[in-house]
């Protein structure tokens, strides 16, 4: 009895210890073609000098889960340490003679629909996983879409911090308001990934989420 | 002279309501087995209710998992219609307690459909416009 008690002693008190040293999950979420390898990209070349993963125009570009460990963010004066975590943009059909459009030959587009598909169910699992979740939204798109809704909704009924980050400020049709309007109990920050705008205020806004794990 | 503007030919498909009272019981297995049977009928459902979110993204996984594997399906489109949620303290309690008693949001409906019917749903606080493929 009493060496069962010591040893939950022991195991409570370095359990603890340990999980303080692991590293933060920051996992970025979102639609096709938001721009959450662009975020990660900037993020992960800002402090390692080195980026997360190819940028395309051609939806379904980032097909696979992509990590950067160890990205130690420097925020005025303050360090934390992130595992980076890109996934596939989260769509409810794939269609092969959509990238068609694109100029992707069509044994290409095939193949480029089935791993798709598969980066969609592999970005739904890894939702388990996060300690926190940037939800990267295409400022000129309509926001009231379910794709949008349901990661938000599972990302609640888990209880994992939510970032909603409207990109791609720097377009004419940019329209933050309607984001704000669409998502009223989140805070939304509007950035430029592709220009690096306005990146300390979600640098701010990821620290306060860290500080609150 | 005005031109007419031609109507092309709708694919055939069925609109079915299901009400939430059919799956109320069914576990979460049997709950997308219900639906995707429904939906790969080429049926529009509109259920009473919405489904949990880890219900809602598994149909989007299970989906996708049959794209490629089901001959002509590429997907479905899906909204969940239910209330703003702008109800304050006591609107939510309240709609909290009707939810547990009744087992689901039943003011609620979740619309589904196959992607090759319908083409996109368009949606905003206003209005909802289902558009379909000719």
């Amino acid at each position: 009895m009493a060496i069962k008690i010591f040893k939950n002693f022991f195991k409570r008190i370095f359990g603890t210890l340990f999980r303080n040293k692991k590293d933060i999950k920051l996992g970025f979420y979102g639609p096709p073609n938001a721009g959450k390898t662009s975020l990660a990209n900037r993020i992960c070349k800002d402090f390692t000098g080195e980026e997360i993963g190819s940028v395309s125009n051609v939806p379904h570009e980032t097909r696979n889960v992509q990590f950067k460990e160890k990205v130690e963010i420097d925020f005025k004066g303050k360090k934390m340490v992130f595992k980076m975590i890109d996934t596939p943009g989260i769509a409810t059909k794939i269609d092969y003679e959509e990238f068609l459009k694109f100029k992707v030959k069509k044994g290409e587009a095939k193949k480029r629909a089935k791993e798709a598909t598969q980066g969609v169910i592999e970005s739904i699992k890894w939702l388990d996983d996060m300690d926190i979740v940037v939800v990267v939204l295409d400022v000129t798109e309509n926001p009231y879409n379910q794709v949008n809704i349901t990661i938000i909704g599972n990302l609640v009924a888990r209880k994992i911090p939510v970032l909603i980050v409207a990109n791609k400020i720097d377009k004419k049709k940019a329209k933050i308001k309607k984001i704000e309007a669409a998502f009223p109990e989140y805070d939304v920050v509007g950035i430029s990934a592709k220009y690096g705008k306005n990146l300390e205020e979600f640098y701010e806004s990821i620290f306060k989420l860290s500080k609150k794990l | 002279m005005v031109k007419k503007k031609k109507l092309g030919n709708l694919k055939g498909f069925a609109i079915q309501f299901l009400p939430f009272s059919e799956i109320r019981y069914l576990e979460s297995d049997e709950r997308m087995r219900k639906i995707l049977g429904i939906v790969l009928g080429n049926n529009i459902l509109f259920l009473q209710g919405r489904l949990k979110p880890e219900e809602e993204s598994r149909l989007i996984g299970d989906t996708m998992a049959m794209i490629g594997h089901v001959k002509g399906f590429k997907g479905i489109e899906l909204a969940v219609i239910a209330g703003n949620g702008n109800s304050g303290f006591f609107g939510k309690m309240k709609s909290g307690m009707v939810r547990a008693l009744s087992g689901g949001d039943l003011g609620a409906i979740t619309i589904v459909g196959p992607a090759t019917i319908v083409k996109e749903i368009k949606r905003n606080p206003k209005k909802i416009e289902l558009l379909l493929s000719r």
